[in-house]
């Protein structure tokens, strides 16, 4: 192995720290005392306890929680099926227009969506709230979960459903006690990405959502429009460390589970 | 070329499809498998019988994945009917079959242990459940896998997951097992081995066996009978010996092990036919039990080990030839001389090392007498 | 069996039928309808009772009069253009600071690259609003950068940086990149070494080999980085609205202040209808290009 570049370095070293700084700073902010940005006022944790104080903000969270949770299990339920029926549906009427709606709210701006989707909405209910901020989450999340799926199933072997049904097992058997079995991590990594994106989103839910459904980036967005508000810092701090030790457990546990499998298929020789 | 015969057990040779009466387990009645445009499968009739042990071979794409993923349940036919035991399997979908296919790959399911793999079927067929663990403990004694009943499919050798994919598709003892390529993933050593310890599996279980292969050394080695195929059509099937013996056309011929192939016009006289292949030279003296007419043209195909190579003609045989030495491949048992005829053609022969090396005969540019029998060669009209 | 597999399809089929295909026909629907302050109903109104002549009216009442107003304004086609503007060169500038990093990670050693891979993920699960949020006490007047560089003493006076397009074009750069980087870096890990000994082997410099073997090769991953950059920032509207300024016109913007301040529905509908036209060529010339590399990996 070559040793790395003073190029590669010093790219990685820049590129990083630009990624990190950003993130860095915020979190310092969070435990400045004082309400300006400019002043540093010693290291205090007030701002943390003004934002568990602050009731506006811990409904928004619990709606927020809620919603994303709902939005996760309905569009990992959702995205599995288009996923599976795009890789294993074979040929039937409409499949391209399917592939396509199912493909195209990725590439949706979230302005469009939202506002076709409260367009509709209007006509369907007499007031907006968590269903229809969830539904529409459902919408676009789903279309993420069954990318995850269906390059899963593209990836394994078809042979082995086919081995299934061989012995014995009927269709929907065999997607229970094989398919499911092995593209469950894929299910669940599909769960994590529409929890996040639930969480996320600003723009859709802004559109749709309705009294007492204010979810958290919604509260945030009006906090943060005139300016930096110290104790959105201390929630983004909140929210970052969550996040950091939620990819880091999963890529140690990830890490060992290739290691374990490095080490068993070394034992089979 | 190994040519193992069946071990000559029974009293009588196993045979059923020498005999009328036989009832054959699969037939095949006129098999056409088209996908849009490409027909892979060509308007297909064969009988398979109880016991056997049948090899589908031929190059990719000759359509035998296809034949027996008809078998299997996982592609229909087109055109005709497919009978297992007299009745028609065709809709019949593969998991309600008594056939049971062992994967290429394998396709042991990579969640469930080696146990699990194996009790999978049983689990889904009317099997008691107390039997389940004796029908699987057997399994495992048969493949040899007992100490291996917990581990996942990776972690086990290559050689151990083609054990279990066989243990997993017997299981349930069907009557007919298909097996797709077996030993294709495995080494050349692991292979010879396993080769011989199918046809025990065979043997003991009675179960009809019938395999997928490329490799003409493998289907030769174990099967009861060949099938060769081409382009969606069976060209020949026979025994192994018959196959290489007495192919039926110049493709199988070719296809089987090394030959050369002489084109020339034939001229008939009862069951001798001379093939005139060059002007100014003795024709070769065959004998065929086939239709030929005068100055019909023909190709005629002799195998190299049937040819001797040595400095006079030897005078016990029907056909000798002189050329001139252009080539020896040096292969340790054997030496393939390479002989120029005086007419142009380029002939094969396979000669034992029977003395040390330092003391060949021959050399680049010797003349030599090619020598064989009329009955080494056969003369092919297609 | 047959059931089932119908049941199957239909559950997922259905679902993006109503929340997805429907919406965009009342989008569109709504965008030729006329010009009203909130609160539908929009006329014209589809009246199913009065049958072919009912639905012969409802057509003819449709009309372009959105669409004309979108062309007379400048407003708008401005809008329009400075959005196709900041998300090009948004795209570029993701591409020179993407690449370098992408091609570190690549000719890192081994056992480093899961660690470099998960710092490029982390920010890509952590909320897109705080990311954005985050360049707000740094890009002010008084923020953490004009702290910085009035302390080392490079500059007297803070500049002016927040609420400009410079903000948009970094607030743009930061929260894309790791979509430019994981297409890069993908194809460039692919890419077998020793093709690029081989190039040197066959007499040419380091350079040569990198602009002949090493950058063609990549294309397709660059390619795929840069669409998945600009079509997003093309309709972005959280970045130019808490970084830009008063004149950053971007069109995700310009629609949910028609929307919300104005609330002329049939006018944001047919910004939003203009909108999804402009995107519809680089979705498609986006998807082709993913197939390809599908086939070619094949």
């Amino acid at each position: 192995m070559k040793k790395p570049s003073w190029f590669n370095i010093t790219s990685l070293t820049l590129g990083f720290a630009f990624l990190y700084i950003p993130m860095l700073v915020l979190i310092a902010y969070s435990f400045n005392g004082g309400r300006l940005v400019t002043v540093w006022a010693g290291f205090s944790t007030k701002w943390y306890g003004e934002l568990l104080s602050n009731e506006a903000f811990l409904d928004a969270a619990w709606v927020t929680l809620r919603v994303a949770v709902a939005t996760a299990t309905l569009a990992t339920v959702l995205g599995t099926l288009a996923g599976y029926v795009l890789v294993r549906g074979g040929r039937f009427m409409g499949r391209t227009l399917f592939a396509g709606m199912a493909y195209a709210p990725l590439v949706m701006p979230d302005v469009i969506l939202g506002l076709s989707l409260l367009l509709l909405f209007k006509t369907m209910f007499s007031s907006m709230g968590m269903t229809t901020v969830i539904l529409a989450h459902t919408t676009f999340a789903m279309c993420y979960v069954s990318v995850v799926v269906s390059s899963r199933l593209m990836s394994f072997d078809r042979s082995i459903e086919e081995a299934a049904a061989d012995l014995g097992a009927t269709a929907f058997d065999t997607f229970k006690s094989v398919t499911l079995p092995i593209i469950f991590p894929a299910v669940l990594s599909g769960w994590l990405l529409a929890f996040t994106l639930s969480l996320d989103d600003l723009v859709i839910a802004s559109f749709v959502t309705g009294p007492g459904a204010t979810t958290l980036p919604i509260k945030i967005f009006s906090a943060v429009r005139l300016g930096v508000s110290p104790e959105i810092n201390a929630l983004s701090t909140i929210m970052i460390g969550i996040v950091t030790i939620g990819v880091i457990t999963f890529s140690v546990i990830n890490k060992r589970q290739i290691a374990q499998r490095l080490r068993d298929e070394k034992m089979a020789g | 070329m190994a040519q193992p015969t069946r071990p000559a057990s029974a009293q009588t040779v196993f045979a059923p499809w020498t005999d009328p009466t036989a009832q054959p387990l699969i037939q095949f009645k006129n098999v056409t498998k088209q996908f849009g445009d490409f027909t892979a499968v060509d308007d297909l009739t064969i009988n398979i019988y109880e016991r056997e042990f049948f090899a589908l071979l031929g190059p990719s794409g000759c359509g035998k994945t296809t034949l027996m993923r008809m078998l299997a349940g996982f592609e229909n036919p087109t055109h005709g009917e497919i009978l297992l035991g007299g009745k028609n399997i065709v809709p019949v979908p593969p998991n309600q079959r008594p056939v049971n296919m062992m994967f290429q790959s394998y396709a042991l399911f990579p969640h469930l242990s080696v146990w699990e793999n194996i009790a999978f079927g049983l689990k889904r067929s009317d099997m008691p459940k107390d039997q389940i663990g004796d029908r699987v403990a057997e399994m495992l004694r048969l493949t040899r896998m007992e100490k291996f009943a917990k581990r996942k499919p990776h972690q086990i050798s290559g050689g151990q997951r083609q054990r279990v994919a066989l243990a997993r598709s017997l299981a349930k003892a069907p009557k007919l097992l298909l097996l797709d390529e077996p030993l294709g993933a495995l080494d050349k050593k692991l292979r010879n081995d396993t080769q011989f310890e199918l046809m025990d599996i065979q043997e003991k279980t009675g179960t009809t066996f019938v395999i997928v292969t490329h490799d003409q050394e493998e289907a030769m080695t174990v099967a009861s009978r060949v099938a060769v195929m081409d382009a969606g059509k069976m060209i020949q099937v026979d025994t192994p010996a018959g196959i290489y013996e007495a192919p039926n056309s110049v493709y199988v011929a070719d296809f089987i092990g090394d030959v050369n192939i002489i084109e020339g016009n034939a001229s008939v006289s009862g069951e001798k036919v001379d093939v005139h292949f060059a002007e100014g030279v003795d024709p070769i003296h065959a004998v065929t039990d086939k239709p030929i007419t005068d100055g019909q043209r023909v190709s005629y195909a002799v195998r190299p080990e049937k040819i001797s190579v040595d400095r006079e003609p030897l005078a016990d045989r029907a056909n000798h030839v002189k050329g001139k030495v252009e080539d020896i491949g040096y292969l340790g048992n054997v030496s393939t001389y390479h002989v120029r005829l005086p007419s142009g053609q380029l002939v094969s022969a396979l000669m034992t090392n029977s003395r040390r090396l330092a003391r060949r005969d021959f050399t680049w540019e010797d003349e030599v007498w090619l020598s064989w029998t009329d009955t080494a060669g056969v003369v092919l009209t297609e | 069996m047959t059931l089932r597999r119908f049941i199957l399809i239909a559950i997922p089929f259905s679902w993006l039928l109503l929340f997805f295909l429907v919406p965009f026909i009342v989008v569109l629907k709504l965008s030729l309808s006329d010009p009203a302050i909130a609160i539908p109903p929009y006329t014209p109104t589809l009246d199913p009772s009065s049958g072919w002549a009912g639905i012969k009216s409802f057509f003819g009442q449709l009309d372009f009069d959105n669409f004309t107003f979108l062309t007379l304004d400048p407003l708008y086609y401005t809008a329009y253009l400075s959005s196709l503007k900041i998300a090009v060169i948004s795209t570029m500038l993701t591409l020179l600071v993407a690449f370098p990093m992408a091609y570190g990670m690549a000719r890192a050693p081994e056992q480093w690259r899961p660690t470099l891979m998960m710092l490029v993920i982390l920010p890509f699960w952590t909320s897109f609003l705080i990311r954005v949020y985050a360049w707000v006490g740094i890009l002010g007047k008084e923020g953490f950068l004009n702290m910085v560089l009035m302390w080392i003493g490079i500059i007297d006076e803070p500049l002016t940086i927040l609420n400009t397009n410079i903000a948009v074009y970094i607030g743009i750069v930061y929260t894309y990149l790791p979509f430019m980087i994981l297409p890069i870096y993908s194809t460039l890990e692919k890419l077998d070494m020793s093709l690029i000994e081989a190039a040197e082997d066959l007499g040419s410099t380091r350079a040569q080999a990198f602009w002949l073997i090493t950058a063609p090769l990549s294309l397709p991953g660059v390619i795929a980085g840069c669409f998945l950059v600009f079509i997003p920032a093309l309709g972005e509207f959280v970045i130019p609205s808490l970084l830009g300024g008063s004149d950053t016109l971007m069109i995700g913007k310009v629609l949910w202040d028609e929307f919300f301040a104005n609330r002329d529905w049939p006018l944001a509908s047919a910004v939003a209808v203009v909108l999804l036209m402009i995107l519809i060529v680089p979705i498609i010339l986006f998807q082709r290009n993913q197939q390809k590399q599908m086939e070619a990996d094949q």
